[in-house]
């Protein structure tokens, strides 16, 4: 299957649809509406069907890059090349996987302009598959910072109230971020003379002084992408504007990509700055997770809520990383793996309930127990989930992580831990108020339960939810190999760093 | 006899300018019936066969008449930009000019002679040849600029352009005479051999900055900018689409030939002036874009902020890299940039005027898609957002800044790039986020959605990376056969 370009097709594959979708003839009434977000769904489909044969074909034992595509292009530029480890597979899936809900989710809630809606979601696919699969550079940053584009239209047409705020937010937060990184990238080039990231693994040869500012430079898009505490506030704005869809790409997958760009870029290219920042990281996971837990149990909207919930989840992937041990970056993947799957859930589930009452306030809603059955149990599977009950994927990643952590440092681990119980506050929290209590709110007497569209959405989240939860080796297993390799490759920077000092 | 016919076959475009410039004039007093017509197109296409001539020719370097004029693959390769982009400045405006009125005629004849001044401009070996090219592409710029007769924001902004301009001009030539004094020479390899020899002193480099100065001038960078909103905002919009493009090209390609050519003995004074220009520029026109709420004021501001990003690629001194990057820089910046004057072009509020306020834009992609869609790929381009083209004009010119160890001023630029952004989205905002305000119409015509499609495809098609690789290939030979 090498000579396949399956990677290739897998990326471009969404924009064939965007072509379809283009070609189909322009009219008011609702039947090229209806055509564009069928072509839409089976693209994405397909897709997710093809990126089943990267699975079959993947050697779990391997740690190198498979499926490697590569093109020369003119003057050392920029090569075109494409491959994936384990790291990269899993997030590959887990976008294809999530891409037809994201188009299923919106197919009544989005009236207005659903052809552009289509295409942008198609074009934010590739874009966001290549990502996960350049093995060069500049190649990456392409992707990377295209991503900038489709999403700043999609809050922006299709957001709520404060919507242009969000936009811009969004766009200017990410955009700086990742411009530092630009500049730390010509670096690497003009460094090793090479833009594929194995060669500049191999050559790269810096001190730590300049590894420590080339580190924060990647740092600075990578927090604001991932998000890390003090530069997360772009997110709650952000995912409470965007549209239902919206905020399922931005918290399952978007923020996923500075997760990845730590284990990809930050840890093999600036092993030495990574250890030497690894407090600072430690430090700002746990503030994330404590204090964003807080942040998030005073809020009175259910999407901010479930915004700052993904930041303080994202706090344990950074912790999981920078403990440098396999347990830690395997709990890491894991974790950004799940919670993919939990929070798309959870935005989906608002949306579901805001598509019927058009409100997001805590407060308009309680008692939808009685007249929404099944979707209070989905809701509460998630909310479990969210809050890492055991038996629920949300529960691996985040015991695996405390694990690791309580390996470098106990006080961390025991803040971490104390994370767990504050998300059960805030988690438990919304579900009472949302689902129990009085109905104050007229409107919920009328409210229909799940349709068979939504729970189609709902029931394969919740089965992956307990199954990875249940038996989560399928995934440790694709990313083990991946992660060994990794630590080992520190391990050896660690030790030659420390004989070096016993000799001396 | 045979000497002189060997030398102007290398002068074969310029003249053949002349030539058609001056039998439209013919055409166009003679003929009364669709003269602008033939004019305009005769012109259009001239101009690129010349564009397409100039790419086949062999690029060897040769210098004629003296010394006086050089040809050579950097020269080549400029004037197939300025040809180009002339070309689709004067069929950008087909159509105002035939509401306008029977003098339209004028107008390519004039973008003409201006090309040709710029031609020779890039070509020039001597101060005089210079000075002269310089005042042939200028004049007939200061008649374009008030060229709608009965409008008074017109009139005045040729009158600025014109007094401003003449004092620039008078300023490079007070430089030059004192270079020239020096040297004793005005030929520029002479001029570099003499500097080389003697000691620099303090009145050299008194004429280096007024030689800068008149040239920093010509590109509109700060401290001379500040003629440029004005003379934007004034001058009908087609106008401003050419004075955007193939102008602030010959006048930087003229400013890399002097200083990279003769002035190079005296890197260590200009290097930091143009430090200070491309910094300044870059800040200022950055900061003051942000505020406007006229769309080519903005672009006026857009410009000088360009203008600072492009000399970046001068500070790779004695490096040819920077020059390379400029040169990709700023084919770049003329597509986008003609791409976007073409669908301001293209929206009119009444009958052949085009749209002036930003707050115009307000949803035009509900009812034209497809002019909203282009205007955004070349926003987020001039942004420098990937896949785009224009990010891989600023990657290169800070690649080469980087490599040069410029590190602070890239990530200055880079930074600033970011509040750059801010109001190139805005525009896009406006199209897509807000709801229309006024009643925008959309005037058709094939020499604008040409334009406009083609714009386009050259700014996407960097996705398809794979037109980067003859491109930067052409930008490499023209940067090194400068240094020969």
């Amino acid at each position: 299957m090498e000579n396949w370009n399956l990677l290739s097709i897998i990326t471009f594959l969404p924009l064939v649809g965007v072509l379809f979708i283009l070609l189909i003839p322009q009219s008011s009434d609702e039947s090229s509406k209806r055509n564009s977000k069928s072509v839409a769904l089976w693209t994405s489909l397909i897709t997710f069907l093809i990126s089943l044969l990267l699975l079959i074909g993947f050697d779990k034992t391997d740690p190198s890059f498979q499926f490697v595509e590569k093109i020369i292009l003119g003057n050392g530029l920029m090569t075109y090349q494409l491959g994936i480890d384990g790291f990269s597979l899993i997030f590959v899936i887990l976008t294809t996987f999530l891409m037809p809900f994201c188009i299923l989710i919106s197919w009544d809630s989005i009236k207005d302009r659903v052809e552009s809606y289509m295409i942008a979601f198609l074009v934010l696919e590739t874009l966001i598959i290549g990502t996960f699969c350049s093995l060069d550079i500049i190649l990456f940053y392409l992707f990377f910072e295209s991503v900038l584009i489709p999403m700043f239209i999609i809050i922006g047409v299709w957001g709520g109230q404060r919507k242009v705020y969000s936009a811009f937010k969004f766009f200017l937060y990410t955009l700086l971020g990742s411009i530092l990184m630009l500049a730390a990238i010509i670096y690497l080039y003009i460094n090793t003379g090479s833009t594929e990231i194995e060669v500049i693994n191999d050559r790269l040869n810096i001190g730590l002084s300049t590894q420590n500012i080339l580190w924060l430079a990647f740092f600075s898009s990578f927090a604001v992408k991932l998000p890390m505490w003090p530069v997360h506030t772009w997110l709650p704005d952000a995912h409470v504007e965007a549209p239902t869809a919206g905020s399922v790409i931005l918290a399952a997958i978007l923020l996923k990509m500075g997760g990845y760009g730590f284990l990809r870029f930050s840890l093999p290219f600036f092993p030495d700055a990574s250890l030497y920042f690894a407090p600072l990281i430690f430090i700002l996971s746990i503030v994330a997770i404590i204090y964003t837990s807080l942040v998030a149990f005073v809020q009175t909207d259910m999407k901010k809520l479930i915004a700052y919930s993904s930041i303080a989840h994202m706090g344990f992937v950074t912790l999981g990383i920078f403990t440098f041990n396999s347990q830690g970056i395997q709990g890491a993947v894991f974790q950004m793996f799940s919670h993919g799957l939990i929070s798309a859930a959870l935005f989906m589930c608002i949306g579901i309930v805001y598509d019927r009452l058009h409100t997001r306030l805590i407060a308009d809603y309680g008692g939808l127990v009685s007249h929404m059955p099944n979707f209070a149990v989905f809701f509460m599977l998630f909310t479990m989930a969210n809050i890492a009950l055991p038996g629920t994927s949300g529960f691996i990643g985040e015991f695996l992580i405390i694990i690791a952590t309580f390996k470098v440092s106990m006080l961390a681990a025991i803040l971490a831990a104390s994370g767990v119980i504050l998300s059960a506050v805030y988690g438990l929290f919304l579900y009472k108020n949302i689902i129990f209590g009085q109905i104050t709110n007229e409107a919920i007497e009328v409210l229909k339960d799940l349709n068979n569209r939504e729970k189609l959405v709902l029931i394969p989240l919740a089965f992956f939810v307990i199954f990875f939860g249940l038996y989560p080796s399928p995934v440790i297993n694709l990313i083990s190999s991946s992660s060994e390799n990794l630590v080992d490759i520190l391990n050896l920077y660690f030790n030659d760093k420390l004989s070096l000092e016993l000799k001396n | 006899m045979n000497l002189i016919f060997e030398n102007i076959i290398f002068l074969s475009s310029e003249i053949i300018l002349v030539l058609t410039a001056v039998v439209l004039l013919m055409v166009g007093a003679f003929k009364k019936k669709n003269n602008a017509k033939i004019v305009v197109y005769f012109s259009f296409i001239v101009l690129i066969l010349l564009s397409i001539m100039e790419m086949l020719v062999p690029w060897s370097s040769v210098t004629i008449f003296n010394n006086s004029i050089i040809q050579n693959g950097y020269t080549r390769f400029v004037k197939i930009m300025i040809y180009f982009s002339s070309s689709f400045a004067i069929i950008l405006s087909s159509r105002w000019l035939m509401k306008y009125d029977d003098k339209a005629f004028e107008y390519p004849i004039l973008i003409l002679f201006s090309v040709l001044g710029m031609s020779l401009m890039v070509s020039a070996n001597d101060l005089i040849t210079l000075y002269l090219a310089i005042e042939l592409q200028s004049l007939p710029l200061y008649v374009l600029a008030s060229f709608k007769r009965n409008n008074t924001e017109s009139s005045e902004a040729g009158v600025k352009y014109f007094v401003l301009g003449a004092l620039s001009s008078s300023l490079f030539l007070f430089g030059a005479s004192i270079v020239y004094g020096f040297s004793s020479s005005v030929e520029f390899g002479e001029i570099y051999q003499s500097l080389q020899a003697s000691e620099i002193n303090t009145a050299l480099i008194i004429g280096l900055v007024f030689v800068l100065s008149g040239l920093i001038f010509k590109i509109s960078a700060v401290p001379f900018h500040m003629w440029t909103p004005d003379v934007y905002q004034g001058s009908a919009t087609p106008v401003t689409a050419f004075f955007a493009t193939a102008p602030k090209l010959a006048a930087l390609c003229m400013l890399i030939n002097i200083l990279f050519g003769p002035l190079s003995g005296m890197s260590d004074s200009w290097y930091q002036i143009i430090f200070f220009v491309s910094m300044a520029s870059i800040a200022l026109g950055t900061f003051s874009a942000i505020r406007q709420t006229n769309i080519k004021r903005l672009l006026a501001y857009s410009s000088i902020a360009h203008m600072g990003f492009a000399l970046i690629g001068l500070l790779s001194f004695p490096n040819l890299d920077g020059i390379q990057s400029l040169l990709l820089y700023m084919l770049i910046y003329l597509v986008t940039t003609l791409g976007v004057f073409s669908c301001i072009i293209s929206l009119e509020i009444t009958e052949g005027e085009s749209i002036t306020k930003i707050d115009d834009f307000s949803g035009i992609s509900k009812n034209y898609p497809f002019t909203a869609f282009t205007m955004a790929m070349f926003m987020f381009s001039y942004a420098g957002i990937p896949p785009l083209g224009g990010f891989f004009a600023k990657y290169l010119i800070f690649r080469s800044a980087i490599d040069n160890g410029l590190i602070f001023l890239s990530v200055f630029g880079l930074v600033l790039s970011v509040v750059g952004a801010f109001y190139y989205i805005r525009i896009v905002k406006l199209m897509y986020f807000d709801e229309p305000k006024t009643i925008v119409k959309k005037s058709f015509s094939k020499g604008l959605s040409f334009t406009n499609t083609i714009c386009l495809i050259f700014i996407i098609s960097f996705i398809f990376i794979i037109t980067i690789a003859p491109i930067t290939e052409l930008t490499e030979t023209a940067a090194i056969s400068l240094a020969n």
